[in-house]
């Protein structure tokens, strides 16, 4: 492990380990092109209509962590085409030279609000977010680093499920990191987990869901299996909030909504309630 | 730095060259005359209590959990059940438990740490139900739970894919110190049917799926997924339960030999070393 603790503001400057690079990103709703710095300033809220647009997994830090505190771990881990799975390796390269990034998840440690976490956010872009060996054995490191550390870890979900493409050393990963949370937990710590859209599958069913608190960002898509799956299957007819963030809020699966200009402020305040935090009684 | 394990293959010498593809062995593991879950859970266990409900919601008939004598000991025995005729499979969804049948699940193996047990699970679904009222009820919430409780389970746990291993549905029970496979028995992240119209937008191709998903028992010890391979004969099904009951017994002699650290700490570790990548080393 390169990163012994939090580094000095000083040490990380804005742009490193963030880039400031201008790109162009389409909401998905009203399909208007924005200018990423414009959305970093709107927390990716759409201009034009208001909806949330899917957030870059490090502006996504930027946006809640405290200005210069994050710093990266693991970020060399990268995936192997080992099943020769078809259209795997095309895949993978296509998705780094998109993103920049070497896999769907950037972990790390940041501050919100001058208080330490450790954190992961998973990248849509990358792949849809599927949960390979990297995304586990990333989020898995990230809770040992935290337990030997003693700090709480926020998860940003999102992902399509597993990679299937990785067969079933992907379905495995889902036990890898369950066993990680699972110590983390044992040891008295924080996991905190945002759901933002969308949240599938076999992350749904793992770390998304093993959470000591959970919030969701409204109107995010989470859910086990997929809506057109259990049409097809099933000939139900699916209210429109299906799997919606709402609908978890309904049936009891979720804490509280979180607009994305309160999450900054209320991430702060949890980790400020939680932050003596003793070892359990054995 | 590629990661592969070397796996513990000494049942897998009994088991000669498996001349089926791995779509054969899917089309097999599904027909209805392989025995099921029930056919298992009548050979190896006796003296059984079955116990419904998970004092939560419901009684889900697709995951059969109660108390039995494993031999001279007594186990807690949880088996996913496809059902016999019609009517039997349509009550029990075909195997998919809802989330009542992994809470239900759960409790016993709750009951099994506080009694000081072991747990039997066997598997066979095709995977987790899929519908509105599994969503409703937090069918990811509920295979999580497992995952994470069973990780902490402070009583081993055997794990045998009888049939299919059909993702986080089958992991949810899935989470063990040793698991077997049946030597045809399948066990997948994604059903070979729903990977094919995935990659070629052709449920036809199904059979190069299953190819390229890896699914077969070898598979699953090559990669560190299972312990062993249980040679089939269901024409001498009772003897084949003898033996299968046997080796279930020698490896609870050998894991309640452990302490419960080390029970843990190995079971953390079987699951923490799986995994396939690179870690180039920064300048
Ligand atoms: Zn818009």
């Amino acid at each position: 492990m390169k990163v012994e603790f939090l580094p000095h503001r000083n040490q990380l400057p804005e742009g490193k380990p963030f880039t400031n690079e201008e790109f162009d990103v389409t909401c998905s709703a009203c399909k208007a092109v924005h200018k990423r710095s414009t959305l970093l300033r709107s927390f990716y809220v759409c201009p034009a209509c208001g909806a949330y647009v899917r957030i870059p997994a490090k502006d996504r830090i930027r946006l809640i962590a405290d200005s210069g505190s994050f710093a990266e771990l693991n970020q060399s881990l990268t995936s192997v085409d080992f099943l020769k799975f078809p259209d795997y390796r095309n895949k993978l390269n296509k998705a780094r030279a998109s993103t920049g990034l070497k896999s769907a998840v950037v972990t790390g440690i940041m501050r919100v609000e001058g208080l330490p976490c450790a954190v992961f956010v998973l990248d849509s872009r990358f792949i849809m977010a599927s949960m390979g060996s990297v995304v586990g054995e990333k989020i898995t490191r990230l809770f040992e680093y935290a337990t030997r550390k003693r700090l709480p870890v926020l998860g940003v979900t999102c992902s399509g499920g597993a990679r299937m493409q990785e067969g079933i050393v992907s379905l495995m990963q889902m036990a890898k990191c369950s066993g990680a949370v699972r110590r983390h937990s044992d040891a008295g710590l924080l996991y905190t987990v945002l759901l933002t859209d969308p949240t599938t599958g076999g992350m749904t069913a793992s770390i998304a869901m093993e959470g000591d608190l959970t919030f969701a960002e409204p109107g995010a898509l989470v859910g086990f299996a997929g809506r057109r799956v259990i049409e097809q299957t099933t000939g139900a007819e699916l209210p429109p909030n299906f799997q919606r963030a709402e609908f978890l809020l309904d049936h009891g699966f979720v804490d509280m909504l979180l607009p994305r200009e309160e999450q900054r402020k209320v991430i702060g305040l949890l980790l400020r309630q939680h932050q003596n935090t003793k070892e359990r009684r054995a | 730095m590629t990661k592969e394990r070397e796996t513990d293959t000494k049942t897998t010498d009994t088991v000669a060259q498996n001349p089926l593809s791995a779509y054969e062995r899917m089309k097999l593991v599904r027909s209805q005359n392989r025995p099921k879950g029930s056919d298992f859970v009548e050979r190896l266990f006796t003296d059984r209590i079955q116990c419904c409900g998970d004092r939560r919601f419901a009684e889900d008939p697709a995951i059969l959990a109660g108390i039995g004598y494993l031999g001279d000991r007594p186990v807690t025995y949880i088996a996913i059940d496809k059902g016999k005729d019609l009517a039997d499979r349509m009550q029990k969804h075909f195997g998919c438990p809802m989330p009542e049948g992994y809470r239900k699940a759960l409790r016993h193996m709750k009951l099994a740490e506080k009694f000081g047990r072991p747990v039997i699970a066997l598997i066979d679904t095709l995977g987790a139900y899929c519908g509105a009222d599994g969503e409703e009820r937090g069918q990811g919430q509920a295979i999580a739970e497992n995952l994470v409780e069973m990780m902490g389970l402070r009583t081993p746990v055997i794990s045998v894919v009888i049939g299919e291993g059909g993702s986080g549905g089958a992991l949810a029970l899935g989470v063990a110190d040793r698991v077997y496979m049946l030597e045809n028995a399948v066990y997948s992240v994604i059903t070979p049917d729903g990977c094919a119209s995935i990659i070629w937008k052709d449920a036809g191709r199904v059979h190069d799926a299953a190819d390229c998903l890896h699914i077969t028992a070898e598979d699953m010890v090559r990669f560190g997924v299972a312990e062993g391979i249980i040679k089939e004969d269901f024409d001498r099904f009772d003897s084949m339960c003898m033996d299968l009951k046997k080796l279930l017994l020698r490896d609870i002699d050998a894991l309640s030999s452990q302490s419960t650290t080390r029970l843990l700490k190995n079971r953390y570790n079987r699951f923490r070393r799986i995994g396939i990548f690179e870690e180039p080393q920064e300048q």
